[in-house]
């Protein structure tokens, strides 16, 4: 929350607001005139109301433990049935003796995540940490090598494969958004025109579409045989909706760089691809690194629809505990927890976007 | 140099790298002869990859035994779909059933960015309000509403609606209109003669109004002073109609919703699915929306405010006349892609029941088995959605630009 | 030609993210692997097959996963078990992307035909149902003009629902749900007047509604519904095998064959008791799979009667009587080709 109120995006207005409320004390803000009064009186009430509705059901009346008739007799929101199945939602159906490599994968990745917030350590070899951290993730969770037993895709599930697609689906619509950015924006006429029409073909259809032609009909372009997994295709999918979401932002920053660095450029004898790489590159990735990381977001959010397709994600998993007998009619329970956890990581998400913009800003280097 | 398209960036570095009148014609280092290289190259390598995934693709439908053509969507569905805009039933073609598939799409899309823009600037408005509780207020719903996936909420608009109650203990705030979790039923107008009168009032009221709006404008660029124009508007808006129908002698009459059986017959309904759907699209699709536009007012240089205020505008109109129209040209093109995401996001509905295009083309390929055929066609509808919007949007950010 | 393998070698070359070329036929694909991919209802089916909270898949349909595995490998935990939704199974079949759809689909003509699949098996006789509240007084489908019918897309019970209403002349309205506990929800919460699908799928929706006994299902059986195991065409070998795994289960309760009491059967006289679990060899041979097959699987899984009872039967959750999955001698169709 403290991220939307944060100075920085405070605005020349709500600036203001805020002078005056010192000036004038609050009581003069919320109760200056009539409207005013009203305002703030029914804004008070209705937050009121909906924080004791929420504390009653999520706190006083609550069951944290228990079993579900218990859970039932307690009358408020049944924590106990998250608590008992707080694993399975994160590890889903991967196999149970082999959760401690999950475990550390999700750990990797939590690692190299909070690593790559730091722009101090934005350097060429946090990319070759990445390279690294994601093989070895790759290698915990599939096996097959140092006597570790080999979990086929099929069976990756849960939060898991939540990230794993997300971090994945980054990691690869980039180079590719990257490629088309430069394919819209070249003089090769054949190249733009391909770049164009593959942009706005794949942003002009819903994702859910995207993903049936992944599911459905990328199986029949695969030569005899060849066995592409779910999962795969869901990358695949992913990296063609990301990259082409991506490669407007791109080309917004590309285009955002002034003429004069190409001359510069030339002028001192590079060709196209270094003075790319050299000039414009860092700048314009650099000029739109929050609109990437809410690219990110939306990415992320939308990691949900991989259900429509099949693949057991976190999403997933708590739609599969529902049916459990043993545990029935708590999916709001179910479903409020799923909606917290990504309101904290995209929340996280889009205010670290936030403390970019101003890091990042031209004023600040001024 | 052949002349280039002036958008294109890159073409700077050409004209820089121009050969030299030295070079001998088609030497490997002169661009053009590169440029052609590059693009033989990759020609080459796209014809080689088409042709591979082609054959792959032409071999693996021979030996699925998939018949491939458009002739199934001749053949009758026989199978029943909720809700139509227009009409269907299930003796009707599956191309029929595509068609009020994309029907109830483009109904859902174009409610929901009418509905959005409305919410959408009003948010952004009382974003800035000068009251702190107010502001914040709507800055929660904005955080709350775009960092929740879109499916979550529409899980939880569509369980909230269908725990109202049934049928029969169905509400009913207003007499005539029926709130239940068979969905909204309102009485509708019985088109008779009374009502062929007053509708053809109102349309005279709608010119009269346009020609008032118009004398106005020009009295006031002549006096400086305008006259009291919405109180002449409203009255004739509102009084035309009823004498209209009161001169055809006639009444009006009204279709009331009525249980019948399981559910209500007659007035007109809104399918608690289509309200789901509906309700769930719009505050998510706002949320981006009211921060699209509380950006777009900033946007506007704060002098503006001092000017009109100078002027003795009072602050409503200083908005409506000043800043918002300056406003729209920072808001538009963020707008329409929001207003493109709301259009494919409405997809969704597969998840909750209502028969949109992707929820019907999937009965469909399940009932006929021909899945590519059906993509290609969902998939060619969704892109001149997509075009005609971005057409559209386009044509009046244009309008609206400076000149 | 040279290209299209240079390009076919690149892909390939991904290694890791695809599984090795089949070489030959299905079974000797699935062998290489070291596994078998069945499919499942997903991303759950109460009773068929849902994941425990360890995450291990459990159920009906996917035991009979275990006993194909246990004819190919002589292991049942040798699967890979993949959630598929109804409209993507098919697809997933064809492609090879699973082995054998073991997720109760329907054995009809065009499935058989147009599809290309084989149905080695009928697992389960079941017929499409409605369920209604007991307090709409409803005693008939016939009693149903008007209704609000849930209904699952992807399926046959769609086709069956319209041509049952139109039959008899009656309006309704159907709504469609992808996600079946979605399906579920909404018509618990009463958005619908009546819920359709197969008598069994009812059974186990009917167990995650709050008060299941507040719901009754029609006698009324709008469609018959043989729900098998299901291969691909030219799959002999992999159909023979997924074929007498089911039948082995069948003849092993026809012969009283228990989980508890295999291995005293083993000692036995009866000369079917002694070829069926091995004892005298010669069947094993025949499918080209361990003589001590039928053993195995009884030893691990238990007969058809306990894996019914175990998952669907009356003291399970879901309460299903056995019916027409009765054996034949006992009043049901279970009718199985004898093991010899």
């Amino acid at each position: 929350m403290s991220a939307v109120f944060a100075p920085s995006t405070m605005i020349t207005s709500t600036f203001a607001v805020r002078l005056r409320v010192r000036a004038l004390g609050l009581a003069k803000v919320l109760f200056g005139t009539w409207l005013n009064g009203a305002i703030t009186i029914i804004c008070i009430a209705l937050v009121g109301w909906l924080c004791w509705h929420a504390y009653v059901w999520a706190w006083r009346d609550a069951a944290f433990s228990g079993n579900s008739t218990q859970c039932r007799a307690a009358g408020g929101a049944c924590w106990a049935f998250i608590r008992a199945k707080l694993a399975f939602t994160i590890y889903g159906v991967y196999p149970f003796e082999e959760r401690w490599r999950a475990a550390i994968a999700m750990a990797i990745f939590a690692a190299m995540i909070g690593i790559s917030f730091v722009p101090r350590f934005w350097h060429a070899r946090l990319l070759a940490m990445w390279i690294v951290a994601l093989a070895l993730a790759f290698m915990l969770l599939r096996g097959g090598i140092a006597e570790l037993e080999i979990v086929p895709m099929r069976n990756w599930s849960g939060m898991i494969v939540t990230i794993w697609l997300a971090v994945l689906s980054l990691a690869f619509s980039y180079p590719v958004g990257l490629a088309l950015a430069l394919g819209r924006t070249s003089e090769l006429t054949l190249i733009r025109y391909l770049s164009i029409g593959w942009i706005e073909t794949v942003r002009g259809v819903p994702l859910i579409s995207i993903l049936f032609v992944a599911s459905i009909v990328f199986p029949l372009f695969m030569p005899e045989g060849l066995e592409v997994d779910n999962l795969v295709r869901a990358q695949v999918a992913f990296t063609a909706f990301g990259s082409a979401y991506l490669a407007e932002v791109f080309r917004a920053g590309l285009q955002a760089i002034p003429a004069g660095q190409y001359e510069a450029a030339s002028a001192l004898g590079l060709g196209y691809w270094r003075t790319m790489l050299l000039i414009v590159m860092p700048q314009a990735l650099k000029l739109v690194i929050p609109p990437q990381v809410n690219t990110f977001i939306a990415i992320f959010k939308d990691t949900t629809l991989i259900l429509v397709i099949g693949v057991f994600d976190f999403l997933g998993a708590i739609k599969a505990m529902l049916s459990d007998t043993d545990w029935l009619g708590f999916a709001t329970e179910a479903y409020v927890f799923a909606a917290a956890i990504y309101f904290v990581i995209c929340s996280g998400m889009s205010a670290y976007s936030k403390y970019l913009e101003r890091e990042l800003s031209p004023e600040k280097n001024r | 140099m052949p002349a280039l398209p002036p958008e294109i960036i890159a073409s700077n570095v050409a004209d820089i790298v121009a050969p030299t009148p030295s070079m001998p014609r088609f030497h490997r280092s002169d661009p053009r002869t590169r440029r052609l290289i590059y693009q033989g190259a990759f020609f080459l390598v796209l014809l080689a990859a088409g042709f591979y995934f082609g054959s792959n693709a032409a071999a693996n439908i021979a030996r699925r035994g998939l018949e491939l053509g458009f002739a199934f969507l001749g053949r009758t569905a026989n199978f029943a779909i909720g809700e139509t805009i227009i009409s269907y039933s299930p003796a009707d073609s599956y191309g029929r059933a595509l068609l009020v598939g994309a029907a109830n799409t483009l109904m859902v899309a174009i409610v929901g960015c009418v509905l959005t823009t409305v919410l959408g600037v009003a948010l952004g408005i009382l974003r800035l309000s000068t009251n702190p509780l107010l502001a914040r207020l709507v800055g929660t719903y904005v955080e709350l509403g775009r960092n929740i996936p879109l499916l979550l909420q529409l899980f939880f608009w569509y369980s909230l609606v269908t725990r109202l109650g049934g049928a029969r203990d169905a509400w009913s705030p207003l007499p005539g209109v029926f709130v239940s979790n068979r969905g909204l039923r309102a009485p509708t107008i019985v088109a008779n003669d009374a009502f062929a009168y007053a509708l053809g009032a109102l349309v005279l009221a709608i010119v009269l109004c346009v020609i008032v709006k118009r004398w106005a404008e020009l009295r006031q660029a002549a006096t400086g002073k305008r006259p009291p124009v919405l109180a002449v508007m409203l009255a004739v808006l509102g009084g035309l109609p009823i004498l209209g129908g009161l001169a055809s002698g006639g009444s009006l009459a009204l279709d009331y919703p009525q249980l019948q059986g399981f559910n209500f017959t007659g007035g007109m309904a809104l399918s608690p699915e289509f309200v789901a759907l509906l309700t769930g699209l719009t505050l998510y699709t706002t949320a981006f929306v009211t921060e699209i536009v509380r950006t777009g007012i900033q946007a506007v240089p704060h002098g503006q405010w001092e000017a009109s205020r100078a002027l003795g505008l009072s602050s409503g109109r200083i908005m409506r006349l000043v800043i918002l129209p300056q406003a729209m040209r920072v808001i538009i093109p963020p707008l329409t892609s929001q207003y493109l995401n709301l259009t494919k996001n409405s997809s969704l509905a597969v998840a909750i029941g209502y028969p949109d295009l992707i929820s019907i083309s999937g009965t469909v390929i399940n009932q006929t088995g021909q899945a590519l055929e059906v993509i290609f066609i969902f998939m060619a509808i969704y892109l001149a959605i997509s075009l005609a919007t971005s057409a559209g949007m386009n044509l009046l950010n244009n309008r609206l630009g400076l000149r | 030609m040279k290209i299209q393998r240079l390009v076919g070698a690149c892909i390939a070359s991904l290694v890791g993210l695809f599984q090795p070329a089949l070489a030959g036929t299905t079974l000797d694909a699935i062998k290489q692997r070291g596994s078998l991919k069945c499919a499942v209802q997903g991303p759950s089916n109460p009773g068929f097959g849902v994941p425990d909270t360890q995450g291990r898949w459990q159920g009906f349909n996917v035991d009979f996963c275990r006993a194909i595995a246990i004819m190919i490998f002589g292991d049942g935990e040798k699967i890979q078990i993949a959630p598929l939704t109804t409209q993507t199974r098919f697809p997933a079949l064809q492609s090879g992307e699973v082995d054998v759809l073991t997720n109760n689909t329907t054995f009809v003509l065009v499935r058989d035909t147009q599809l290309k699949f084989n149905f080695p098996a009928i697992t389960f006789f079941d017929g499409q149902g409605i369920m209604v509240p007991k307090k709409l007084n409803v005693q008939s489908a016939l009693k149903l003009d008007g209704a609000t019918v849930c209904v699952q897309p992807g399926t046959t019970t769609e086709l069956a629902l319209t041509d049952f209403f139109r039959k008899h002349n009656m309006k309704f309205t159907p709504v469609v749900i992808q996600a079946r506990d979605e399906l579920t929800r909404a018509y618990a919460e009463g958005r619908c007047d009546a819920l359709t699908s197969d008598a069994t799928t009812l059974a186990a929706q009917r167990t995650t509604v709050s008060n299941p006994a507040d719901h009754i299902i029609l006698p009324e059986r709008l469609s018959k519904e043989p729900l098998g195991l299901t291969v691909r065409h030219g799959d002999e070998e992999l159909r023979d095998i997924v074929a007498w795994a089911f039948n082995t289960l069948v003849n092993a309760e026809e012969f009283g064959i228990t989980k508890a009491n295999v291995d005293e059967m083993l000692k036995g006289t009866d000369p079917q008791i002694r070829r069926l679990l091995g004892v005298d060899p010669g069947l094993g041979a025949a499918l080209g799979v361990d003589e001590k097959y039928a053993y195995t699987i009884i030893k691990t899984l238990g007969n058809y009667g306990e894996l019914y009872e175990k998952y669907l039967g009356e003291k399970s959750p879901l309460g299903i009587p056995r019916g027409l999955n009765n054996l034949y001698t006992n009043g049901g169709i279970m009718y199985v080709p004898p093991s010899r």
